[in-house]
């Protein structure tokens, strides 16, 4: 069926019963199905390698990595941006449309959130590896200590502590607040005991009184109000590290914006690669309709077209501020040793996604999973050319070098998605992936009054 | 009315939201005040009807921010400028641009752990018994289940009228709770 | 087959029934050395092995190292020598721990003495500096000189004697020999000889006439396969005699180099190194300097330091020379071959200019060149009257060296025919190193007893009978001539570590007349000096390093005519050139990881050699950087790898020798490619004749530097003299210098006002020559990392020395430029790090806190001049015994995942400070020296207090040429650059 702003957020024939029926049910039922079990089996493998991975850095050193004088940055780096950013999208969905009173976004804002909390853990493992003396990262943390000594509050690297941990703790808790009603629902569906206790001590005694949902109303506004600023700093200050630096290809004011908006543009290419096979996988169909698909749609393409913007001021600031490190550092991208990331990154980010401007293509699901993988490679593919490209080629000459990844590299980078990907089909299984209650609202307010449902 | 009766109160089961409403409203006139709704979603309508329409949050979450902001920044200052002093970069002590960034996230932290810890307390949670949860057909309260309940301890409560009162009201059922 | 030693004595005889404790270590150690895991366990232990990193460690190896390094704790307590010697400072009874001692004594290369003052650490040398009497150091040191502390403590040593290959004792070792004494006593020894490194040593040389007279029918043969044999020949060609010339390069306003490397070979090349920088000083308002012409085939330090340089095949010189000769008119020398017509017209503008500067010019022949080059040149000197200004005359002391090429061709005859039966090596390599159709391994098992002295069991050890450990020359005594003839009497820094033996100690057993050295020496001292205060005399000579009035008389020999009358042109369009290795020379320090990973000056190559070659020839070839290509010289083949070479002569290859060694140790084994292979005795040097064809696939070279062109930035500045005259601030840029006001952040904490710590690198005299790089590497404790990390980018050195390439591929102007850590004052890497681990003290030293730094590496992208190094794995070798002996205590050991990079030797400074503070006096100018600063025998890195206005740092850095690499960055750099000025000359 056509998307368009009249078309329903939710398929006609649902009721209260039927849809948290149908949410829960895919928890509560007996008989997991069989694709469950193949790719939880296979993401859990990943991440066994990802574990003999880290053993094997501390083991030996940085050393079994690429990275080298002048690149001192590598994959470790690299990765750490790209899931941060992929974590921004949840967040997004959750906080800002919700401010903005997007109803289509409460089908997939669980979904998306959880999403957000894993990449967030997995982004969080590399900066910590990524030191020379892992068992010595506690000391980023300013603790009392006999030492007397602090952090030095100057550095990026600091400011990342903060953001990154205060974006996990939020995250974290804006999720469970709005996890708490759901399984304050599962913990009355579940007939088996120890899913029973499960669910109630983590529902911690709600009964959906009115009193309940008014607080619990206002704590949800408060929360996607401070989460929105702190996903706009989250991105900012993780381009700082990049920004307050001297390195030519680094040192620009451009990139808080145009990170944040990259942030977004994969985030959202994440939750379409996520969300269209398990939607088919679990025939959410009914609750997750076109119309969310061809709305996150149009978000990565405008958030492309900013991202693409950001390339060419880029590529316009070189040439505008003359510098001859800034011209040299824009040449050896374009046509350096490692020209052709940067023009596969052109491809994946810009090019391909134009496909997008054809509603047919957005509707095709087949499409638009290609297109947000595409958008995936290149987002990551953006971060290896700020972080690598930039550094193999700096001021001085005779300095210059080059930097191949290892396979130690590779396996830490894959295992990460395992990792990923075994805590969200973990969450799938144990979860209400769609926010039931925001879903019953949802019908309340379609069946009352039909301007309600208005989105996008 | 007996002050500790065995009895917490009434449990009325409505229809539909809209019923459900009217009966609040109509109860208060009646001057009931010890009384909750059940839905198993938000309604503004439904909180102004039974009363439960304001909370204190928000101050709580001002306050929040601003001890983290406040506590972010004199740490930053204390470290670089009074306890740990040290020459970097030919910067000066006090760098107050680049303490921005921390005080910020401590702000933002700040708020954030008062709003959800907030939001725990003001709704008495984590709560380990209650006891409308005694009537089996409650559960529904969570999936397509409309209820009023009235406590005991409530200065109209007297049994047998507020329960004929809720009869009228047209509910799909009334269970007398226990404590 | 000897029979005079039968297994079961010797079995007898082995260790623990006599002095148990150096024996027990022997044979444990031994046992150990010869297991294949014991091998394994260390190479894994050895950085500089780096293929086998990843190698897992079994913990049985663990357990046996550790019982080797026990024995030799236990045997190495104290190792100070027995004998009373002389600290230059003060006497050893008031020596106080952790205060180091100095000591001077002498390094022989070639025979030749490099004077040097050793700090020794509690009874161990640590570091070793030149000693500025010393005529032909003044205080300088090449990186040879540097790196044999390395040498000294290097774990490959041989550490017994060894017969067959089975641990033996020096006292059977004597058993065997005397029998075969007896039976050439009989004959005279006339199958008796004796092949020994070229030495100018007194004590030994009486020791060689004593025994030529005790052996009438013997011969001593003195050998290198890189001696000066061209020079001394080429000095008898000329005056009938062999002839030393003694250069005065300050004096010469014109210096014309046929092919000589004079800057970077040769004994005296620090004094000439100094004194070639001081005749381009162009500082406190000088504005002259003299000009250097080199004519070579493949690029060297100095050409790569010369106003002009011409790119020639090594066999035109001669013909070059000839052209030259007849242009100033030598009397009858016959005309070389053709010329290119640059090259002529060389000629003519080299011999205007240099008759413009009669008896202020000087033409220097390359010890690789042959004798009649040399004469030519020592003619042409004659006939400019340089003789007795720029250039005088004495005789040599390594006279007696001048024939050993050719007697080892006729020892390898006598043994051919069975002429040989007792053959003792005292020192060096032969079997490696003598020409490949010189088949003395062949003939080897013709003789009866071959016995060998070396520090390690190397390819020759292994074809002789016996091996006995030498003792290095930090653990000797010995006397060693300059090339001036002043003479050193060198002191042990240390007993032994091994028990090894001298050579006079070696010989003495020869000659039965068993001594220590120390006793042969003084003896032989006794007589020689004729001294009423022998002590006196002794004490003198050993406190100052030199024995004074030793120099031999300079005399002015005319030179003999017509040596040069007919000329025989070289065959062959594409030659082949061989060259002493620029770090590792003839093979002899394969096994010194500093030396291998040290970037050799121009093509920046660490652990291996290559075939040299033009981009011109490779375009032809079709070869890039690293593929193999098979060189067919005289029916013999080698596979090389090409390094193509800007500046290299077209139709030449250049090779160097000295890798592919098979028995270097665990360092130099299995490294580069053997060139001795292609060596013959009749063209040492050079020849025509080579077809070079690709051979497909290709070979992993490693350099350090792989991008050597500018890109058109200020890194390097650079003008003729003419420019400098017209414009002395040609390098300045407002831009480089932002004032202290230029800030955002005026409230930042202010620097110290008295004292600032500042560096100035002039790069008018910097030939490149890498000597810092390795005092840098050995004061400062810096981990060798190995050919596979070094391919990673992962190099630690802390000064390295960048080389750019301007101009045509054919001949380009050639930079060379030392960049250390420049202590900015605005330091972008200290913002950056989060810990703190980085940051500056108030005499703005930009300090590295080792202990604090969790290694995010952020510091080191910052840093825009990327000097910062890096611990990416644990590159400190904290197991091996010998190391932990040789590292400077002032220093800390670096562990891995730290950062670490130059801090301007803090604990030189330090050191300085506390004695200042103690006294309660200022801190002398030039009394804190770098260790950069000290070795650099020009002389360009000035390190002292730039807020003192008088210091010579800071007035360096008010001279006009003065600037701030990258200073637009704003950062405010300590270390700055004095710019190059080139003398050239219009007409070419």
């Amino acid at each position: 069926m056509a998307a368009s702003p009249q078309a329903p957020l939710l398929e006609p024939g649902q009721t209260y019963g039927s849809v948290t029926d149908k949410i829960s049910g895919i928890v509560l039922t007996k008989n997991t199905p069989i694709t469950w079990f193949i790719i939880f089996t296979c993401a859990f493998a990943l991440l066994m390698m990802m574990l003999g991975s880290i053993s094997w850095l501390l083991i030996k050193g940085i050393g079994v990595w690429g990275v080298n004088i002048p690149v001192g940055w590598g994959f470790a780096i690299v990765n750490f941006v790209w899931w941060i950013g992929i974590g921004h999208a949840g967040t997004l969905i959750s906080a800002i449309l919700f401010l903005l009173h997007q109803t289509w976004r409460n089908s997939i804002n669980r979904f998306a959130e959880a999403m957000t909390l894993f990449a967030v853990a997995c982004a969080g493992l590399f900066p910590l590896l990524h030191v020379g003396r892992p068992w010595r990262a506690y000391w980023l943390f300013p603790y009392p200590n006999t030492m007397s000594m602090w952090p030095q509050f100057r550095s990026p690297l600091m400011w990342d502590v903060f953001a990154v941990s205060t974006y996990a703790t939020v995250s974290a808790l804006f999720w469970f607040v709005g996890l708490v009603p759901d399984v304050a629902a599962m913990r009355d569906r579940a007939k088996n005991p120890i899913a029973q206790r499960f669910y109630g001590i983590l529902a911690m005694g709600w009964r959906n009184s009115a009193k309940h949902w008014n607080v619990h109303d206002t704590a949800s506004l408060l929360l996607a109000g401070l989460a929105t600023p702190l996903v706009l700093s989250v991105h900012s200050v993780v381009s700082f590290d990049f920004a307050i630096s001297i390195v030519p290809g680094w040192h620009t004011t451009i990139f808080p914006p145009y990170f944040v908006a990259g942030a977004i543009y994969s985030g959202f290419a994440m939750v379409l690669t996520l969300m269209i096979p398990f939607r088919k996988l679990y025939h959410m169909e009914a609750l997750i309709t076109e119309r969310h698909i061809d709305n996150m749609a149009k978000v990565m393409l405008a958030t492309g077209l900013m991202v693409a913007y950001g390339y060419l001021m880029e590529a316009i600031l070189c040439w505008y501020n003359g510098s001859q490190y800034e011209v040299g550092m824009f040449f050896s991208r374009i046509k350096g040793p490692y020209w052709p990331a940067y023009w596969a990154l052109i491809l994946c980010n810009i090019v391909i996604p134009q496909v997008l401007w054809w509603k047919k293509n957005r509707l095709n699901t087949l499409v638009l999973w290609g297109v947000s993988i595409v958008v995936n490679i290149g987002m990551w593919l953006e971060r290896f050319v700020i972080v690598v490209i930039s550094l193999h080629r700096d001021f001085v000459p005779s300095s210059w070098g080059i930097y191949h990844p290892t396979f130690w590299d590779l396996s830490l980078f894959i295992g990460t998605m395992g990792f990923f990907l075994t805590l969200l089909f973990l969450f799938i299984r144990f979860i209400p992936a769609i926010s039931i209650f925001e879903t019953r609202h949802l019908l309340h307010e379609s069946e009352h009054h039909k301007d309600g449902v208005h989105g996008s | 009315m007996v002050p500790d009766s065995p009895l917490y109160g009434l449990l009325a089961e409505f229809k539909g939201l809209d019923q459900l409403i009217q009966a609040s409203e109509k109860m208060r006139e009646k001057g009931y005040r010890r009384m909750d709704a059940y839905s198993p979603f938000p309604s503004e309508d439904l909180n102004e009807a039974i009363g439960h329409h304001t909370n204190p949050l928000a101050k709580f979450v001002f306050c929040g921010g601003l001890i983290g902001v406040i506590s972010g920044f004199s740490m930053e200052y204390f470290a670089s400028v009074i306890h740990y002093p040290w020459r970097i970069g030919g910067k000066p002590l006090n760098s107050w641009p680049a303490f921005i960034p921390i005080a910020y996230e401590c702000m933002i932290l700040g708020a954030a752990l008062t709003a959800v810890f907030g939001m725990f307390i003001l709704n008495g949670l984590p709560m380990h018994y209650h006891p409308v949860f005694n009537i089996p057909e409650f559960e529904k309260a969570s999936k397509d289940g409309f209820f009023l309940s009235i406590e005991a301890q409530d200065k109209q409560f007297n049994l047998a009228e507020t329960k004929a009162f809720l009869q009228s009201l047209g509910p799909v059922a009334v269970h007398e709770v226990p404590q | 087959m000897n029979d005079t030693f039968e297994p079961s004595t010797n079995f007898k005889e082995l260790p623990i029934l006599k002095k148990p404790e150096e024996k027990v270590y022997w044979r444990s150690m031994d046992e150990l050395a010869d297991s294949a895991e014991f091998r394994t366990y260390l190479e894994t232990e050895f950085p500089s092995k780096h293929d086998t990193w990843l190698d897992p460690v079994s913990r049985r190896d663990f357990l046996k190292v550790m019982g080797a390094s026990l024995g030799l704790m236990m045997f190495t307590a104290c190792r100070r020598p027995l004998e009373k010697i002389f600290p230059v400072n003060e006497a050893p009874e008031n020596q106080i721990p952790g205060k180091p001692v100095f000591y001077a004594t002498a390094l022989a290369f070639g025979g030749l003495a490099q004077g040097v003052i050793v700090e020794t650490h509690e009874g161990r040398p640590t570091k070793i500096e030149g000693n500025p009497a010393h005529p032909d150091s003044l205080g300088a040191t090449d990186v040879f000189t540097q790196a044999a502390i390395l040498d000294m403590y290097d774990p490959d040593r041989s550490q017994s004697v060894v017969h067959r290959g089975v641990v033996s004792s020096l006292d059977s070792f004597v058993r065997a020999l005397t029998p075969e004494l007896a039976v050439q006593k009989q004959t005279q020894g006339a199958s008796f000889r004796i092949v020994s490194e070229v030495t100018s040593s007194p004590s030994l040389l009486a020791q060689r006439a004593a025994f030529l007279k005790a052996y009438p029918k013997a011969q001593w043969i003195q050998y290198e396969p890189l001696g000066r044999y061209n020079a001394l020949q080429g000095a008898k060609l000329a005056f009938g005699d062999f002839l030393e010339a003694r250069l005065n390069v300050e004096k010469a306003d014109v210096i014309v180099s046929l092919d000589s490397n004079f800057l970077d070979e040769g004994p005296a090349k620090l004094r000439y190194a100094r004194e070639f920088a001081a005749g381009r000083q162009l500082t406190d308002g000088r504005t002259t300097m003299n000009r250097l012409y080199v004519v070579e085939p493949c690029p060297s330090i100095t050409g790569s330091t010369a106003d002009h340089r011409l790119a020639l095949r090594a066999s035109d010189i001669e013909s070059f020379a000839r052209e030259l000769a007849r242009a100033l008119n030598v009397s009858d020398v016959a005309a070389g071959g053709a010329l290119s017509p640059e090259a002529r017209k060389w000629v003519n503008v080299v011999a205007a200019d240099l008759s413009r500067s009669r008896g202020s010019s000087l033409i220097v022949a390359g010890d690789e060149q042959p004798p009649v080059v040399h004469a030519l040149a020592h003619a042409m000197n004659q006939a400019l009257g340089n003789a007795g200004r720029t250039v005088s005359y004495a005789s040599s002391p390594v006279a007696e060296s001048a024939t050993g090429w050719q007697d080892m061709q006729q020892l390898v005859k006598d043994m051919e025919e069975k002429r040989v039966d007792l053959l003792l090596f005292v020192g060096g390599n032969p079997i490696y190193d003598l020409p490949v159709d010189v088949e003395l391994a062949r003939y080897m098992n013709r003789v009866q007893f071959v016995a060998r002295l070396g520090l390690h069991e190397n390819e020759t050890s292994n074809l002789s009978h016996w091996h006995v450990p030498q003792a290095h020359a930090l653990e000797s005594w010995n006397d060693v001539r300059a090339l001036d003839g002043t003479i050193t009497i060198a002191q042990p820094m240390i007993e032994p570590l091994y028990g090894g033996k001298t050579p006079q100690e070696f010989i003495a057993l020869v000659l039965e007349n068993a001594h220590s050295a120390h006793d042969l020496l003084k003896d032989y001292w006794k007589k020689e000096s004729r001294v009423a205060l022998f002590d006196s005399f002794w004490q003198q000579s050993l406190h100052d390093g030199i024995v004074s009035h030793t120099a031999l008389a300079t005399h002015q020999p005319n030179v003999r005519s017509g040596f040069a009358k007919e000329f025989s042109a070289i065959k062959g369009d594409v030659e082949i050139v061989f060259r002493p290795d620029p770090t590792i020379w003839d093979g002899r320090f394969a096994n010194n990881a500093w030396l291998q990973e040290l970037p050799k000056p121009i093509s920046k190559l660490t652990w291996d050699n290559a075939a040299y070659l033009s981009p011109a020839m490779a375009k032809r070839l079709n070869v890039e950087n690293g593929d193999l290509v098979s060189l067919n010289y005289k029916g013999r083949t080698l596979d090389v790898p090409v390094w193509i070479t800007p500046g290299h002569a077209d139709q030449s290859l250049s090779i160097t020798l000295g890798y592919g060694r098979t028995k270097a140790g665990r360092v130099g084994d299995q490294h580069g490619f053997n060139a001795y292979m292609l060596r013959t005795s009749d063209a040492p040097y050079f020849d025509g004749g080579l077809t070079v064809t690709k051979k497909g696939g290709s070979y992993k070279l490693v350099a350090t530097q792989t991008h050597h062109s500018m890109e058109g930035r200020e890194i390097v500045r650079a003008a003729t003299l003419a420019e400098y005259k017209s414009d002395p601030k040609f390098s300045y840029r407002k831009t480089d210098w932002p004032e202290e006001s230029e800030t955002l952040y005026d409230t930042a904490p202010k620097l110290d006002e008295e004292t600032g710590w500042g560096l100035t690198i002039d790069m008018n005299g910097c030939t490149g020559c890498n000597a810092c790089i390795i005092a840098c590497q050995s004061e400062n404790n810096i981990s060798t990392v190995g050919k596979d990390q070094v391919s990673r980018g992962r190099e630690m050195h802390w000064i390295r020395v960048d080389n750019y390439f301007e101009g045509s591929t054919d001949n380009p102007e050639m930079l060379h430029q030392p960049v250390t850590c420049m202590h900015c004052e605005n330091a972008p890497c200290e913002p950056v790090c989060p810990v703190g681990a980085t940051s500056h003290t108030a005499e703005g030293l930009n300090q590295m806190v080792y202990n604090r730094c969790v290694g995010t590496r952020y510091c080191s992208n910052n840093c825009p001049y990327k000097v910062r190094r890096y611990n990416f794995f644990q590159y400190a070798d904290d197991s091996t015994e010998q190391f932990k002996f040789m590292r400077n205590p002032d220093v800390t050991v670096r562990s891995r995942g730290v950062m670490e990079k130059c801090t301007y030797c803090v604990q030189r400074i330090q050191e300085v400070k506390i004695e200042a503070m103690k006294t309660d006096r200022e801190i002398k100018d030039g009394e804190i020296m770098t260790a950069c600063q000290s070795a650099c025998p020009t002389r360009v890195i000035t390190f002292g207090n730039i807020r003192d206005k008088k210091s010579r740092v800071a007035q360096l850095k008010n001279e006009p040429r003065n600037y701030a690499m990258l200073g637009d960055l704003g950062v405010r750099p300590r270390t700055t650059y004095l710019a190059k000025v080139r003398n050239v000359n219009p007409e070419i």
